[in-house]
């Protein structure tokens, strides 16, 4: 038995939470429901733990769904980078289901309890699906399950105002899912494949057509639309400002970083033996276009962020330029930059995890995320602004916490490839993270309490213990890098010096006309044709 | 060793001790005596493993602690070695007087906040022994910017919008030329050696040459924040907001010292002297310093706030350890290692009196000052004897360390730093001796018999009669730092 279920761990990964989902609607008791998603969770934060391990031991390694052999049915692909992206978005999610109880008791209307919770484990299923998968039209589908769940879980917030800022995130989502499937059919429109590794194979043959040139420009502006990247931000603002606090912790520490995932995946696997990243900016040459984004960003993100009084929107703002320094790390194209920008991946979600959480239970037990109505909250609720104070020094970059790794890494990064703008820019960027840091702790520590206001408790438990394994971490791993850098430095390493293994010694059946065949494999997953492969055994290939 | 600790131990307990002060603190906020009584002891406690550390620094020993790698070839690691046991021993034994001076002034003022204060004090004493004992640049920022966060609360202390401005910016040019200038130094560092140790004789020495050494160098000596070299010198007089023991042990001794400490640590152990006097143009950032020196100098003599003209005069007496250690001389290098220790208990014996003036008669101008001598004798006879220990006259610690520069900058020839140290001793002598004149000569403004005042608590008068006697002691007795210093630039030169 312990075999069988290692062998299937990669698709229990995914199928655990989807198959979980519905039944939350039957528990109608909002704490049965929430238990019962923490117990869900919980299971999937153990199976990417074994993934982990297996991947530790035997290296990357592919799972055929259904026993469909790839290219024609979908592979699940767990390598190095997999392991600890599964493990980040399983892990975020279990604490910040932790946390969950008490502030959706409170923001969300009970009846509607059960279907929060059906939705945010959804939301799950998709991001790890989209990490777990080796078939970039899978990739699609797991996409659209988390947009289409985020969309209703931020409409699910108290102030009327995040309708429309659903709304705008519908929009502006769909749009970049939408570019996203215009590029892959595309891509198999001149291969013939949807599968990773198989497109990264016969790319080549391909390159120099127009046809994948305006595929790359599909792609590259979809996914930035969905990972937030300046000046294709403007949905994140709204949607982390109004969704419910849960919501705003959970998409802030794992969403935009899924997107990113998917953008490396994309860029520097599929596409990578064509190089299509370096030549993105095909319009503007010899300039690195993700570069200047990535540098305006953080700037401008920063910069916003000093001047608003919403903190969640004050963040969500903050979230922006982190975004930027992520793509900045990945616009180096170098093993340093790379790390830098994948490994400030995993940091950042332990800051705005941490950051969001302390905001979420600030604002249940002050009732407000407005800097004008926190004088003073530092001693109002200490432990969960010690908490904060933390996260946010892990924000300005203080050696001892997990954002001063990152920006060490950058900052090499830039200084090795000779790029001194953007060592100005991370520098620069986080002096202003100073200001706005900065600004809330004066108020929250050296205001005292208005005259009048009601006496305020700490927040429960349950919504500490997660907020401090997360503020904790923020320290842990800023003083001992082995498995974060570890980690994110070899996935930079695998990805870019990333080839395509020799692929199936077999003839594919469209392998002759690659252009002529374009109907039905697309939609068909593999399951509609082609029995015939059955007999190609599947299983885990080390 | 004491208490049957190895040596290793040691270094661990003494970054342990005032962690453990922090806990203490924050554990007892309800109890003052028992909050303040346990501060004194763990102070006691870390004097002794300090000190216990001397005798095997002095006959060679190097003892490290390493922890573990924070980045690849990166550890957490701390050793001692002879300019962090001076820094060490220095911050540790003022320590234990500030406690006790804070006690007599916090109370005696009647100051808020009184936990939160403890708490932030002892965390800044918690990072000036890892700077003091760091074994590379990472432990060694980790520790800096520690203290930079630490120190802003007790800044900001009094929650005023003028103590608050004074954060900000202390906050601001403290960061900001650490994470813009000395971080890229560091990691400038890390790329070119491939390590961040500190190693006798210079980590660079034979990886880099030429004008990348003078820029390297630069990133250093203006992003080292804290050495108060101009243009960022402007977060110390901000500091003064502060509490007084604040601006006695932190601003006179543990941040500013940690500033300079720095510098002369990065110039012997990251460049080395060789290398830098093999390159040229280290005089042209020497010239900020001596610059710094008279500049601070001249704005000292105008302020009329006691404790601003206090703050200048350290900028000014700042630079002279910058400017000690860029003359790039054997001698004048031991100068600055020993002008750390002679500044440190001359400039807190001059915040002391402050303190003590303002606790027991409200005052802040020296133009208030007339007469004030001859009702607090002990506190203005200490004030005296810490105004020539900065002039640099003897028997004072001052001389000795002002001899030593002198004697280094005539070997390496360096005339212009003589004549910035010589016009600087006429201007320091220039705005402390008023003062001293102020207080004993000249007849105090009638006052109404309500308002009048004797000495401060006893506690003030303790810890300030203590520092101005060491001051004067460490002149007749400045062996053992003598023999730090000679080992700092490897044996008598």
């Amino acid at each position: 038995m312990p075999s069988l279920l290692s062998q299937n761990l990669p698709a229990l990964q995914v199928v655990l939470p989807l198959v979980a989902a519905p039944l939350c609607l039957f528990l109608r008791l909002p704490r049965l429901a929430w238990l019962f998603a923490l117990a869900v969770s919980g299971a999937a934060f153990a199976v990417s733990i074994a993934l982990i391990v297996l991947v530790q031991q035997n290296g990357a390694f592919s799972y055929d769904m259904g026993g469909w052999a790839a290219p024609w049915g979908i592979e699940y692909v767990i390598d190095p980078l997999d392991s600890v992206m599964l493990c980040l978005v399983t892990g975020i999610a279990t604490l910040v289901l932790m946390y969950a109880g008490p502030s959706v008791e409170a923001e969300i209307p009970r009846r509607q309890i059960p279907v929060f919770y059906v939705l945010f484990l959804l939301c799950l299923t998709g991001l790890l699906g989209m990490v777990a998968t080796g078939d970039v039209f899978n990739l699609f589908v797991f996409l659209e399950i988390s947009s289409l769940s985020t969309y209703a879980l931020v409409a699910m917030g108290r102030d009327p105002r995040a309708q429309t800022s659903a709304y705008r995130y519908l929009i502006l989502g769909s749009l970049g899912a939408t570019f996203y499937v215009i590029g892959i059919g595309l891509l198999y429109m001149m291969t013939g494949t949807l599968n990773m590794e198989d497109l990264a194979r016969r790319i080549p043959e391909v390159a120099e057509t127009r046809t994948i040139s305006v595929a790359i420009a599909f792609l590259a502006v979809g996914l930035a639309l969905k990972l937030a990247l300046f000046p294709l931000h403007k949905w994140l603002p709204g949607a982390y400002t109004h969704a419910p606090s849960v919501v705003t912790a959970f998409l802030a520490a794992t969403a935009t970083k899924v997107a990113i995932y998917v953008l490396v995946r994309i860029f520097f696997t599929v596409l990578g033996p064509i190089e299509a990243f370096q030549t993105l900016p095909a319009t503007v040459s010899e300039t690195q276009l993700v570069g200047v984004l990535a540098i305006l960003a953080m700037m401008s993100g920063s910069a916003v962020a000093v001047f608003q009084y919403n903190l969640k929107r004050l963040f969500a703002y903050s979230s922006i330029a982190q975004v930027g320094y992520m793509m900045l790390g990945i616009s180096m194209v170098s093993v340093t930059g790379m790390t830098g920008g994948l490994v400030h991946m995993v940091n950042h979600a332990m800051m705005k995890g941490t950051v969001f959480m302390a905001l979420g239970a600030v604002i249940l037990r002050v009732g407000s995320p407005d800097i004008r109505r926190l004088d003073g909250v530092g001693y109002r609720m200490p432990v969960t602004m010690a908490a904060f104070v933390l996260a946010a020094f892990s924000l300005i970059g203080v050696p001892g916490t997990v954002g001063f790794i990152s920006k060490l890494y950058l900052v090499r990064g830039a200084i090795e490839g000779g790029h001194w703008i953007m060592v100005a820019a991370v520098l620069a960027s986080s002096l202003l993270a100073v200001i706005y840091v900065w600004r809330v702790l004066e108020v929250a520590y050296f205001r005292s309490r208005p005259a009048g206001a009601a006496p305020v408790r700490e927040a429960p438990l349950v919504m500490l213990a997660p907020m401090w394994v997360l503020a904790l971490a923020n320290v842990y791993f800023g003083l001992e890098t082995t498995y974060t850098v570890g980690l994110t430095e070899a996935a930079a390493d695998y990805i870019l010096n990333y080839v395509p293994g020799e692929g199936p010694t077999w003839e594919h059946p469209l392998f002759e006309d690659p252009h002529g065949h374009g109907d039905g494999h697309g939609t068909g997953h593999g399951a509609g044709h082609a029995p015939e492969q059955d007999a190609h055994a599947p299983g885990v290939d080390p | 060793m004491i208490v049957g600790l190895d040596m290793m131990q040691t270094i661990g307990a003494c970054l342990i001790l005032p962690a453990l002060a922090v806990l203490l603190t924050l554990l007892f906020g309800r109890w003052p005596n028992v909050r303040e009584g346990s501060t004194l002891l763990v102070a006691f406690a870390l004097g002794s493993m300090v000190f216990s550390l001397l005798g095997p620094v002095l006959i060679g020993a190097r003892p490290s602690l390493t922890l573990w790698e924070v980045i690849p070839g990166v550890p957490l690691a701390f050793t001692v070695e002879p300019l962090g046991q001076i820094f060490a021993m220095i911050a540790s034994l003022l320590w234990i007087v500030t406690t006790i001076y804070s006690v007599g002034y916090m109370r005696g003022n009647d100051e808020h906040a009184q936990t939160r204060f403890y708490a932030c004090f002892a965390i800044a004493i918690f990072s000036a022994m890892g700077i003091a004992y760091a074994g590379n640049l990472l432990t060694l920022f980790l520790f800096y910017e520690l203290m930079t966060i630490s120190t802003v609360p007790l800044v900001a202390h009094k929650g005023t919008d003028e103590a608050k401005r004074s954060g900000r910016v202390y906050l601001g040019i403290l960061m900001g030329t650490s994470i813009g200038l000395q971080l890229v130094g560091i990691i400038a560092c890390w790329i070119l050696a491939g390590s961040l140790d500190f190693v006798p004789g210079g980590l660079l020495a034979g990886k880099v040459e030429g004008w990348p050494v003078l820029l390297l160098l630069a990133l250093f000596v203006f992003g080292i924040g804290k050495a108060a070299v101009m243009p960022f010198h402007r977060w110390l007089p901000a500091a003064m907001v502060a509490p007084t023991p604040v601006s006695a042990l932190l601003h006179a001794v543990a941040v500013v010292k940690a500033g300079v400490f720095t510098v002369v640590k990065v110039v012997v152990y990251v460049f080395g002297l060789d290398l830098l006097n093999g390159t040229a143009g280290t005089e042209w950032i020497a010239a900020f310093a001596g610059f710094t020196i008279l500049a601070a100098s001249f704005v000292a003599l105008r302020q009329d706030n006691l404790k601003r003209r206090l703050a200048y005069s350290t900028i000014s007496q700042l630079s002279y350890v910058v400017l000690a250690a860029l003359i790039l001389a054997p001698l004048s290098v031991m100068g600055a290692a020993l002008h750390i220790m002679a500044h440190a208990f001359g400039k807190i014996t001059l915040f002391f009196a402050a303190g003590s003036i303002y606790t027991a008669a409200h005052k802040t101008e020296i133009s208030q000052l007339d007469g004030i001598g001859w009702k607090m004798p002990v506190t203005m006879g200490a004030f005296a004897i810490g105004a020539l220990a900065m002039i640099g006259v003897p028997p004072t610690a001052g001389f000795v360390s002002k001899w030593f520069m002198l004697s280094g900058a005539y070997e390496a020839q360096a005339w212009a730093a003589i004549a910035v140290i010589f016009a600087s001793t006429v201007l320091n002598a220039a705005y402390f001796l008023p003062i001293v004149h102020r207080a004993f000569a000249t007849k105090p403004a009638p006052v109404d018999p309500e308002h009048d005042h004797g000495e401060a608590p006893t506690p003030i008068v303790v810890a300030l009669a203590f520092t101005a006697l060491g001051s004067l002691f460490l002149f007749f007795v400045p062996d053992s730092f003598l023999a730090l210093a000679e080992q700092l630039v490897g044996g008598r030169p």
